[in-house]
């Protein structure tokens, strides 16, 4: 089952207030509470220790437990990925962190050939429980290699997760739940909304996280289950798949153009929270999929293949993939490239005039 | 007895080393005694076709020729005439005007991001001085001085670091990833390291093709523990490459020392040991130690006597780039204490000694930089700045993906093109 608009549990801070965190402190706290349970968890990266990260989610974490538990690493991230399945191997559970996901490529062998088939081709007797985390996606002027979303990559292999949360609650329960994995997860950062909720509207004035719902988050201990989506918006006209940043969007443009749809915040890519995406597109008969990706073997492709497979007689349209074009992240062009309102307006008003 | 692995219970507990750099923000006072820096002209220059065994001694010296008289001593001094040494006190001068302007446009908004190479301009500007201008360089993102030496027009610089309309990148690029065929400046990579390797083969069909042309790569110290540049040693070593292999030691990559890197058990240069390469570490202040170790590799590459790995041992004495305040992670006080001094302030004063340039001069060709810079930027603002307008027109995206836009792009293209009409009835703005 789905967890279905799920209400935020209320966290509130000495003074009584709910406690508001962004995306970065959310990610640092559930770091913190997965450490502070558990210390067989360590983090590690490029400027990710004594620093505490070029974006500051491993702020603090050295000064709190220590050298060996978060530190520094050699710019490798080949290196970086294995020696965190070695120490997986041994049976720590380590949350090495990309610098940015454009970084990962050295490492990919380690990931596809290494961490994703341990437990098979041991059957079982060694896995990968490593978190690797890294901030992903576009929308801060970081041109092609501060930009990309490489989801796909990772959700073709077998054997490995995809996680990629869009709110700061969301956030620190999914990263806890990935690092008491016992599979590897690649955990994405959508770094356009480290610190509000990016709405597609790029000329508009930026907004903070502090007055969206989903900001208030709990302290200590809580876990949301891998592979459970999250109905943001309920409707009748269609439904929407998407994840991280294009969640924000999408709620905005839907907004915008008075739709009622089911936006499905799918959380996870791998493993998918299929009977939720089945159960609304059942119901509302028209699907739209939204990634800031590129398109051509886009994990859009996956939803739109899931969805033409398990719900055919139920579909009153074609399904609508809106997408990043099939180019490298352009520097100036940042706003043509990104899969923003109009792109989606454009999907919508095919759908919605079928 | 055998010395046999056993299970019994005395063993020591093991323990886990992590580097930490001697000063991190408010430290004491900062102290760099411990760094050995030997006598100007004392190290020895071995023949250019040397075998690389004869070499591993200057792996672990430090090639000086400037001395405290602000003379050049010792076989590395590369007597070059006073011409020359202007020369490159003028190519200093506009680097550091340039990295002024540009680090100011950035903070003014006019584009997204930029890096100085300040400290660091004697392993760029004096080490390309050294080479032929047809030499092809594959250098990493702190190289501008390259660039500057090479010619290549300030004017196209601030084009592309503005994104703007002149920018013959077509702003796809972040600031600062330049390329110039023309110039034998091969495109920068935002990912570190891939480049190195890329040099190799590049001087390997240099070989085959019995090309008289060689290859040299810059490489930041953080950047060799990346496979990319182990597997350029190999290949290197393994085919006699003709290249050279420059690492650049400024001791920080971002907010981690070089000893993260392995700085604190060997050397940089003495990674060349290992893979039979020739290598030399260079006091990278000391613009004159600087040209004459690339000259001694570039000879020898040339004479096909074999690859060279070359560590300039400097300091970065600015943050790793705009998006950095290094006041987080590293005394202040260190860039004043740091022994080797400034490499622009040395080859003034070597030439000031030399009765060949006065501060007057220094002082009026620092102002002239300063103005060219200016009018420059000022010239390159009127094709536009980042954020300020779209540039470039949307089809220029989809161009250069393949050398011909297949069906899919094309569609892509055309859907952008009503999206563009969409968003901007009245026209895109510029
Ligand atoms: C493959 C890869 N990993 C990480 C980064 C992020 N990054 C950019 S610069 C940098 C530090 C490089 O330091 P160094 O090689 O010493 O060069 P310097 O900046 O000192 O010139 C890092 C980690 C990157 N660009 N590419
Ligand atoms: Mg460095």
């Amino acid at each position: 089952m789905s967890e279905t608009k799920e209400k935020p549990k209320q966290g509130r801070d000495a003074t009584g207030d709910d406690r508001r965190l962004n995306m970065i402190e959310a990610i640092n706290d559930a770091l913190d509470v997965a450490m502070g349970r558990d210390d067989n968890v360590v983090v590690f990266g490029e400027d990710a220790g004594y620093f505490g990260g070029v974006f500051r989610c491993t702020a603090g974490l050295q000064e709190k437990y220590g050298k060996t538990r978060a530190f520094d690493t050699p710019i490798s991230e080949c290196g970086i990925i294995a020696t965190a399945i070695g120490m997986g191997a041994y049976g720590l559970r380590p949350v090495p962190e990309i610098q940015f996901a454009d970084y990962i490529y050295p490492g990919y062998d380690q990931i596809i050939s290494e961490a994703a088939r341990l437990r098979y081709r041991s059957a079982g007797e060694f896995s990968a429980p490593i978190t690797i985390r890294s901030p992903f996606g576009g929308g801060i002027f970081g041109g092609q290699t501060h930009s990309q979303s490489p989801e796909s990559l990772f959700t073709h292999a077998s054997g490995i997760k995809t996680v990629i949360p869009a709110t700061p609650y969301d956030a620190k329960g999914l990263l806890i739940a990935a690092i008491e994995d016992n599979d590897p997860v690649i955990f994405f950062e959508p770094k356009r909304i480290y610190n509000g909720p990016f709405d597609g509207f790029f000329d508009r004035p930026v907004k903070n996280w502090k007055s969206h719902p989903d900001s208030v988050v709990p302290e200590g201990h809580y876990a949301i289950p891998l592979g459970k989506a999250r109905l943001v918006t309920e409707g009748e006209q269609l439904t929407v798949l998407t994840y991280g940043t294009m969640v924000h969007v999408a709620k905005a443009v839907m907004e915008e153009k008075g739709v009622e749809a089911d936006i499905l915040d799918l959380r996870t890519l791998v493993p998918l929270d299929i009977e939720a995406v089945e159960k609304s597109v059942k119901k509302t008969g028209k699907c739209l999929i939204i990634h800031e990706a590129t398109r051509t073997s886009g994990f859009g492709a996956e939803l739109s293949a899931l969805v033409q497979e398990r719900c055919f007689y139920h579909l009153e349209a074609p399904i609508e993939r809106v997408t990043g074009f099939d180019t490298p992240y352009p520097h100036s062009l940042e706003w043509a490239y990104f899969p923003g309102p109009v792109r989606i307006g454009a999907a919508l008003d095919k759908l919605l005039s079928e | 007895m055998a010395d046999r692995p056993e299970r019994t219970d005395n063993k020591p507990q093991l323990s886990l080393h992590i580097p930490e750099p001697n000063y991190r923000p408010g430290a004491d006072e900062v102290d760099f005694s411990a760094i050995e820096i030997p006598e100007a002209g004392a190290q020895p220059r071995p023949d250019e076709a040397c075998d690389p065994t004869e070499t591993h001694g200057l792996c672990t010296d430090l090639i000086r020729v400037l001395g405290e008289d602000n003379r050049a001593h010792g076989p590395w001094d590369p007597k070059l005439d006073p011409d020359t040494l202007r020369e490159m006190l003028h190519h200093f001068s506009l680097v550091r005007a340039f990295d002024e302007r540009m680090f100011r446009g950035q903070r003014q908004g006019k584009t997204s991001f930029y890096m100085k190479c300040t400290g660091e301009e004697a392993t760029s500007i004096s080490t390309s001085m050294a080479l032929q201008s047809d030499d092809m360089v594959f250098p990493s993102y702190r190289q501008q001085g390259v660039l500057i030496a090479r010619g290549y027009p300030l004017l196209e610089m601030i084009n592309q670091i503005y994104s703007n309309s002149g920018d013959k990148l077509k702003g796809r690029q972040l600031p600062i990833m330049y390329s110039s065929r023309e110039h034998s400046f091969f495109s920068i990579s935002g990912n570190l390291a891939t480049q190195v390797p890329q040099a190799v083969g590049w001087a390997m069909a240099s070989a085959i093709k019995h090309d008289t042309r060689i290859a040299a790569s810059w490489v930041g110290e953080g950047s060799t523990a990346e496979g990319d540049f182990h597997a350029a040693c190999t290949f290197a070593s393994v085919y006699n490459a003709p290249v050279i292999l420059n690492v650049i030691n400024n001791q920080w990559a971002i907010s981690s020392f070089s000893g993260f890197a392995g700085s604190e058990r060997a050397t940089f240069a003495s990674r060349a040991i290992g893979y039979g390469l020739a290598g030399l570490r260079v006091d990278g202040n000391d613009p004159l130690a600087c040209y004459a170790a690339e000259r001694w590799a570039a000879n020898r590459a040339r004479t096909n006597s074999g690859p060279t790995l070359i560590e300039f041992f400097t300091y970065r004495a600015e943050g790793h780039s705009t998006s950095d305040d290094p006041s987080g992670y590293r005394s202040a006080q260190e860039r004043d204490a740091w022994p080797l001094g400034d490499p622009v302030v040395r080859l003034k004063n070597h030439l000031i000694e030399l009765g060949e340039w006065d501060e007057d001069r220094q002082a009026e060709m620092d102002l002239k930089a300063a103005e060219k810079v200016k009018a420059d930027t000022k010239e390159a603002e009127k094709n536009g700045i980042l954020g300020h307008g779209m540039h470039q027109p949307f089809h220029t995206m989809f161009e250069d993906v393949f050398e011909e836009e297949p069906w899919h792009l094309k569609e892509q293209n055309a859907q952008s093109q009503a999206e563009r009409d969409k968003k901007y009835p009245d026209g895109v703005p510029h």
